[in-house]
């Protein structure tokens, strides 16, 4: 990184206790975002990335503790101010019926358009540069219900690009994309987070790619934090056996240098790591 | 547990060029200034659907129009449209100002407001809960005002001449802390963090199968004069109106249409989910209390008027989402398809069939088979209907 500033936190979580009605998926949790990089939640399934993802993103409010955004408290901020601060891309987007690409795009302009006024060229400009970001220019009048899993989860991306915050929280944004487009995709995170400085909060299940797109990777496991560091720190045969259950050694890959994770040949732990 | 989450995505089209992507050259978060001519790049689509849109609310609004003035004309007393527009312009006889003015434009004008906003409640809800079936009918908020209401005239006495100015005060009130409560425990019931439409529409059912019983009750309690009132009231009927029971609800149409207009473009974000509708910057909660608080009140208003006219709140939305090829049912044109319904079936009850139906029975012809029709159609749809 060329920037010499000390690193701030973009989002502070401050003890924080997530819990859905009876089930608490983390106690007492800190942990801090740090702006202008890109950071990538891994780990099993239910081990609570997205829950993690959503209370950074003010979808779920902790039980307790604090979330800042910027220093501020995410609670006390307008909703509509954070929207124009910080963009989520949840796991599970409706997708709405008889809705263009184009339409969808449009949707990340709401926090920037006010009461009764019109898409402004500015508006426009955004949701073209988005489309056209995504790829999805050609695709800009179909109804969205007609598209492929993975044009639609790149029409999600493009209304999440036409929002244009500094901070975007992405819910595994490569899901259903074949691996050129989550390159494609997670190489337009990378410019983003270089030309912009747009921080970005990530979930990604390929631990490859989780190696080599990001500046910081952070392990969950049963309501823990079991790695938190540089992606070399974190992929690591315990980090990868304590989080995933599994077995494997890491390899420099041969293009990027960045950690690559073979299993070993039998390697699938037969316990449940997802369980609370 | 296995560490491989999902099936294979689809294959996707053939790889696209990755590497001119790669490059710089296009900055997806910030407006490039010079913009490149992109004319073949808009999508005929939007700009089709608008003009569609824009042109079917005309024709509705025309229509709306049309259809009052056709009502104007009918009844016993059989008047031309020409001698209706000339009283209307204050040049008509005295006997034909009573009659127009004084007996049937209350009726008119009440039927235009009642469907107006029963189509205007049912597209909040129907968009709110994002199912079709959500309408104040069948979440029990129709049939709480109608408790309220029969309530009133059950226990008010409503069969007495002295009652009346009280009634005119006490259906409206009754009604409307009827559809209030009965509104807020159906929604108590059905809110688990956020609300599943399915979950709203089952407790829905069961409260309006409740409060009917209860409605029930109180008719084969009451007098049988009271009775025989209040279950002429409750099929839906015009034919009581004056111009002291429609002022109320054409108050509230005129208030809570531009409340409601207000809604339209946090309703079109809230259609992604509610996740992605707080991403956006919808304050949900807000917004929630906003359109229910709407809805609520118009159904109240128009209930208390007429009664519960059946199946207008859940057809007109649908019929409007049809004629405009809109994405969700629109508010204006809904509105307008519900006090055409409203009026146009009115005139037909006093015009066309014999003796004096209740305007009630001609929405629930053409809504039961609506209905019937939309729950074999639409299955497996967004929230588990
Ligand atoms: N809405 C909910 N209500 C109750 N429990 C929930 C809810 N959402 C998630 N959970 C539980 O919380 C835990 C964490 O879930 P979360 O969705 O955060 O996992 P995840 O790491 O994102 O998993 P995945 O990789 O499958 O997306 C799981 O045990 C899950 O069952
Ligand atoms: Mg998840």
């Amino acid at each position: 990184m060329t920037t010499t500033t000390r690193p701030v936190a973009a989002l502070d979580a401050e003890r924080v206790t997530l819990a859905y009605d009876q089930r608490t998926v983390f106690q007492d949790l800190s942990l801090s975002v740090m702006e202008g990089q890109i950071t990538t939640l891994v780990g099993a399934n239910g081990s609570g990335k997205s829950t993690l993802l959503k209370a950074f993103g003010r979808l779920l409010s902790p039980r307790s503790g604090r979330i800042h955004l910027q220093g501020k408290a995410l609670r006390t901020i307008p909703t509509r101010q954070v929207a124009r601060q910080l963009a989520v891309l949840p796991q599970k987007p409706l997708t709405p019926p008889a809705t263009t690409v184009r339409e969808l795009a449009a949707r990340g302009r709401h926090p920037h358009q006010t009461w009764f006024r019109p898409l402004t060229s500015q508006d426009t400009a955004a949701i073209d540069a988005a489309l056209d970001a995504t790829g999805l220019t050609g695709l800009a009048g179909r109804d969205v219900a007609t598209l492929s899993g993975g044009q639609i989860q790149r029409a999600w991306i493009a209304l999440v690009l036409a929002q244009q915050t500094p901070i975007a929280l992405l819910d595994e944004p490569t899901t259903f994309l074949d691996l050129a487009h989550q390159l494609e995709i997670l190489h337009l995170v990378r410019r983003l987070n270089r030309d912009h400085r747009t921080t970005v909060l990530m979930v990604l299940h390929d631990l490859w790619l989780a190696g080599r797109f990001s500046d910081r990777l952070i392990a969950l496991a049963g309501g823990q934090v079991v790695a938190d560091g540089s992606p070399w720190e974190v992929l690591k045969p315990g980090v990868l056996r304590q989080a995933f259950g599994l077995e494997a050694q890491v390899v420099s890959e041969p293009v990027t240098g960045s950690p690559l994770v073979v299993p070993a040949a039998e390697t699938v732990l037969p316990h449940d790591l997802a369980g609370s | 547990m296995s560490t491989t989450r999902r099936a294979a995505p689809p294959p996707a089209q053939t790889l696209p060029p990755v590497t001119p992507k790669l490059a710089p050259r296009s900055n997806p978060m910030q407006p490039k200034p010079p913009q490149p001519p992109r004319a073949s790049l808009k999508p005929p689509r939007s700009a089709d659907r608008t003009r569609r849109h824009r042109l079917t609310t005309g024709i509705c609004l025309v229509a709306a129009l049309g259809v009052g003035l056709v009502a104007m004309t009918a009844g016993s007393a059989d008047y031309t449209i020409l001698e209706v527009i000339q009283v209307l312009a204050g040049r008509g006889t005295p006997a034909q100002e009573l009659i127009l003015l004084d007996f049937r434009a209350p009726r008119v004008v009440a039927g235009l407001a009642v469907g107006a906003s029963l189509g205007l409640a049912g597209t909040l809800t129907q968009t709110f809960a994002r199912n079709p079936l959500a309408t104040p009918d069948i979440l029990g908020v129709t049939s709480g005002a109608a408790l309220g209401a029969v309530a009133a005239i059950c226990l008010g006495g409503g069969g007495y001449a002295v009652a009346a100015p009280l009634l005119a005060l006490g259906i409206p009130t009754m009604s409307t802390v009827g559809a209030v409560c009965s509104a807020t425990v159906v929604y108590g019931l059905a809110w688990r963090g956020g609300i599943n439409s399915y979950r709203l529409i089952l407790i829905g059912i069961g409260a309006t199968a409740t409060l009917s019983g209860i409605t029930s009750y109180l008719i084969a309690q009451a007098k049988i004069t009271d009775a025989q009132a209040a279950a002429v009231w409750l099929v839906g009927n015009l034919s009581g109106v004056s111009w002291s029971s429609v002022w109320p609800v054409v108050v509230v149409l005129a208030v809570v249409a531009p409340v409601a207009a207000s809604q339209s473009r946090d309703l079109a974000v809230s259609q992604l989910g509610d996740d992605l509708a707080v991403s956006l910057g919808v304050a949900m909660q807000r917004h929630r209390m906003i359109v229910i608080g709407c809805a609520v009140a118009l159904t109240a208003a128009a209930v208390s008027a007429s009664g519960p006219v059946e199946f207008v709140a859940f057809v007109s939305p649908q019929i409007a989402l049809r004629l405009t090829g809109a994405a969700r049912p629109p508010l204006f044109t809904s509105a307008l398809a519900g006090a055409i319904l409203v009026a146009g079936a009115d005139s037909l009850v006093r015009g066309v069939l014999p003796g004096e139906r209740p305007v009630g029975l001609i929405t629930a012809m053409i809504g039961a088979p609506y209905l019937i029709w939309l729950l074999i159609r639409h299955r497996g749809g967004t929230d588990g209907l």
